[in-house]
């Protein structure tokens, strides 16, 4: 095991790769009551199409979500009851590219460990406990089909993306679940669920040579065959310029959408993460003159805000918010990314920019979960999340406007806008 | 947990929790007033007034300027219930000094500013800028009409209101729109200004620093504040009456999802006998809800209750299909006569004490829960650590809860339905 020490933000890390091929992260946190653990799989809404056993299957819009809920069921019972009745508070999530476990617990931790690890390698279904699935499901979709901020995220995406599976919902539709059967989990479970494509991160004032024989014990001793996810090529141009739909909502909402060249993984990877974020911040943070111009001109409120967000084979710029008028705002976006391109930053305002972020990123460091899913994507993308003051050190001005240059343009851009019921 | 309480004046007090584990400091400054119809926009559009411009940094781009020269340190303007309380005030969060790349002390100019958005607004004419009174108006009313937003906030506050409508209870912690869009400028300033000069001052700060320093930097902060007339005592809350018989509310909007909304009064003062109760009744991953109407019948992606401590009330929460209302809501009354009569598995009992023990456990790990719950706590009047209710919590029988149960009357029923089952 190795013992990485980060002097610069003041923490500790010991890293391996276990010979099964899984990647162990133990982050110490000393002084904390919590302990926290995050059992993840590269696999996420994403991961429908691809090949095992030499066959091409092509699985439901919702599956990877769908396999997160059946998980929890054992041979034994629920294992959110057994970790419920240590006193952990677990649950679990799935994004684009990524489903994670997770629970923290201040007592009966490596107890509660050994139930993570083994239930989610182990899976049971059978076809009357995932058809039962089909009703809480199916809530849980209507619940984010009346979320207007799903709605206008989920609009945007479809616009940015023709064939790139960051344009499907995560959660499926009811009738893309009403297709999963028991044997498709399997099969799911079987292709991702390799301690080669899965990663365990733990948080807190533990033993690192007690999780990692832990971890060997519980896990499978070897992985399966390495995955091969099948792609379509996403072309550059975005597939529709602009969507609106009539919903239960007080005031319009918008997201604006910018389609960004995608970056494979490395250390590339992260520099790029942190120049959108800065360039996000330089454009239209709350320093920002945009920002403070359109506030003040009523046409933003508090609830705008920007992100910079990469995904497998695709990235993208987005800010949205509360807007009487989502057009203008966004024309303004445009037009402040083509002045700062022709009249340059001032060095203050970077510096001043900077140093904000630093201490955002810093202080990110104080929450457990926070620290357990970036160190999760750095090893899904092969960086190191915790080397960021370097990375910052690594980036200047020109970084952000060339970033602007190429990203930030009306031909690059689509407008998703959710707008009140009339009467 | 190391805590010391401090009066630094008439009506002013300190919580200071030291800790040295974290990257971020927390300072926060909260009045503390009655909740009541009249008055509650007022006060609530204040702190967002007030974050706008003081005297030396006079609009945003020179306050969010001071704020990213301090590594980003963020000072939030806050609004919340309390019991029948409304805390208005900052919490300013910034790196701790040990992490500041240029060696600089960051408590005192923190500090400095959050005493300067207090005391030293930038005003025109012995009033407020009028353009920013008019765009926080503005801003307010939206926020307001926003809870229509997200559906299950929105059902879950009509409940409530329903069932304390002429309680302040049952008021806004954001007031009416009606109330925001009649607020008077020049009203508002004198509102200000007894606010500032009488109401209780809550001050917290959690991080490295020891309380000298914190009190130093803190009396420095705020000597200019001038103070009169102090209402040292905390507005007190009044235990909710039920009503002779239950109330039904049926409410149709355009949405795809029905939300069954279930108030009960609650009439034992036990309150670890009640935190216990509601914890095996709808509290937890583990509780009666979850396992049955959501696991066995499979209605919900979620049915929950909440127990409001200072008010003595119990909510239920759930997302359903708008059929399935009746099925739902027997289901949730049949599992509060199981708590009732104790019909519980061994294991129960045992799993939600250790929930409750290590919520209160992992409370110290994080700065925004301690702020909350130490804010809180004063609002009320109440002086109980995390500690003391851990310890309460852990004497409590099954006799107790089912004694403290039986007091638990359905007083108000909600019901969210689509438009079509209106016609």
């Amino acid at each position: 095991m190795k013992q990485r020490f980060y002097e610069r933000i003041g923490e500790s890390v010991c890293l391996e790769t276990l010979p099964n091929g899984l990647e162990l992260r133990i982050v110490s946190k000393p002084g904390y009551a919590k302990k926290y653990a995050f059992f993840a799989a590269n696999y996420g809404g994403m991961d429908t199409r691809f090949t095992l056993d030499g066959r091409l299957r092509d699985t439901p819009a919702g599956i990877a979500h769908y396999l997160e809920h059946k998980m929890f069921d054992t041979e034994e019972g629920n294992a959110l009851q057994r970790l419920a009745q240590n006193g952990a508070e677990p649950n679990a999530f799935t994004a684009n590219a990524l489903t994670g476990y997770y629970f923290s617990s201040t007592e009966h931790f490596e107890e509660n460990l050994e139930i993570l690890l083994s239930f989610v390698s182990i899976p049971w279904f059978t076809e009357e406990s995932v058809a039962k699935e089909q009703g809480i499901i199916g809530q849980e979709i209507r619940m984010i089909e009346d979320n207007p901020d799903w709605q206008v995220y989920h609009q945007m995406l479809q616009c940015l993306y023709s064939v790139n599976p960051a344009r499907v919902s995560i959660a499926g539709t009811v009738e893309s679940i009403s297709h999963i059967t028991a044997d498709t989990l399997y099969a799911c479970h079987k292709a991702f669920y390799t301690p080669a494509n899965m990663t365990l991160t733990v948080v807190g004032d533990v033993d690192p040579v007690h999780i990692s024989d832990l971890a060997r014990r519980v896990l499978p001793r070897e992985s399966g065959a390495p995955i091969s996810r099948v792609w379509e090529e996403e072309p550059e141009t975005v597939a529709k310029r602009e969507s609106r739909i009539a919903m239960e909502v007080s005031l319009p909402q918008f997201l604006l959408g910018f389609k960004c060249r995608p970056v494979w993984e490395g250390e590339n990877y992260f520099r790029s993460l942190i120049v959108g974020d800065l360039a996000c911040d330089l454009l239209l943070g709350e320093s920002s003159p945009l920002y403070q111009r359109l506030y003040s001109q009523g046409l933003i409120n508090a609830s705008f805000g920007g992100a910079y967000e990469m995904l497998p084979g695709a990235a993208y710029f987005s800010a949205g918010g509360d807007s009487k008028d989502p057009r203008a705002v966004s024309a303004a976006v445009c037009q402040e990314a083509r002045r700062l391109v022709r009249e340059g930053v001032d060095p203050d305002f970077y510096q001043q920019i900077r140093r904000a972020a630093f201490g955002a990123s810093l202080r990110g460091l104080d929450s457990f979960e926070n620290i357990a899913v970036t160190m999760t994507e750095g090893c899904f993308n092969s960086y190191d999340p915790l080397r960021f003051p370097e990375t910052f050190d690594s980036i200047g001005p020109d970084d952000l406007l060339a970033f602007l240059k190429e990203n930030i343009t009306e031909e690059r851009s689509v407008l998703s806008e959710i707008v009140p019921k009339e009467g | 947990m190391e805590m010391t309480r401090r009066r630094l004046a008439d009506g002013m007090y300190l919580t200071h929790l030291p800790a040295n584990k974290f990257k971020t400091s927390i300072l926060s400054a909260q009045f503390i007033t009655p909740l009541r119809q009249e008055t509650a926009s007022a006060c609530a559009l204040l702190p967002s007034l007030l974050r706008r411009g003081t005297v030396t940094c006079p609009d945003m781009s020179s306050l969010s300027a001071r704020l990213d020269r301090l590594y980003g340190a963020r000072i939030d303007s806050t609004v919340r219930k309390c019991g029948e309380s409304q805390c208005v005030g900052f919490v300013a969060g910034f790196i701790d000094d040990r992490y500041a790349p240029g060696g600089e002390r960051l408590l005192e100019p923190a500090a400095a500013l959050l005493g300067e958005l207090i005391c030293d607004p930038v005003t025109e004419g012995g009033r407020f800028v009028t353009d920013y009174f008019e765009s926080e108006q503005v801003n307010l009313a939206d926020a307001i009409r926003s809870v229509l937003n997200d559906k299950r906030s929105y059902a879950d506050w009509r409940l409530l209101q329903e069932m304390c409508a002429g309680e302040p209870y049952g008021v806004s912690r954001l007031g009416s729109v009606e109330s925001a869009e009649a607020i008077q400028p020049r009203k508002l300033y004198a509102l200000y200004q007894e606010l500032t000069a009488s109401a209780r001052l809550e001050l917290f700060y959690s991080g490295s620093a020891g309380l000298e320093r914190v009190e130093e930097a803190l009396r420095a902060a705020f000597a200019t504040l001038p103070r009169k007339n102090v209402r040292d005592q905390v507005p007190p809350t009044v235990s909710h009456a039920a009503p002779e018989t239950v109330r039904t509310v049926t409410e149709s909007l355009d949405v795809v999802q029905g939300k069954l909304g279930m108030g009960f009064s609650c009439g034992s003062e036990d309150v670890p006998a009640l935190l216990l109760g509601n914890t095996l009744f709808g509290g937890s991953s583990n509780s009666r809800l979850f396992l049955n109407v959501r696991e066995k019948l499979s209605l919900c992606y979620y049915a929950s209750s909440l127990f409001h401590r200072q008010k003595g009330l119990i909510t239920v929460s759930s997302g359903i299909e708008f059929e399935n209302c009746r099925k739902a809501y027997d289901e949730i009354l049949a599992q509060l006569e199981a708590v009732r009569k104790g019909e519980l598995e061994d294991w129960e009992l045992e799993g939600a004490r250790s929930t409750l023990l290590n919520a209160y456990a992992s409370m110290g790990d994080s700065q925004g829960r301690l702020e909350h719950f130490f804010i809180s706590q004063a609002a009320v009047g109440r002086n109980e650590t995390p500690e003391l209710l851990a310890a309460m919590v852990r004497d409590v029988s099954l006799e107790r809860i089912c004694r403290a149960m039986e007091t638990v009357k359905l007083d108000t029923v909600y019901f969210l339905q689509g438009k079509e089952a209106e016609a």
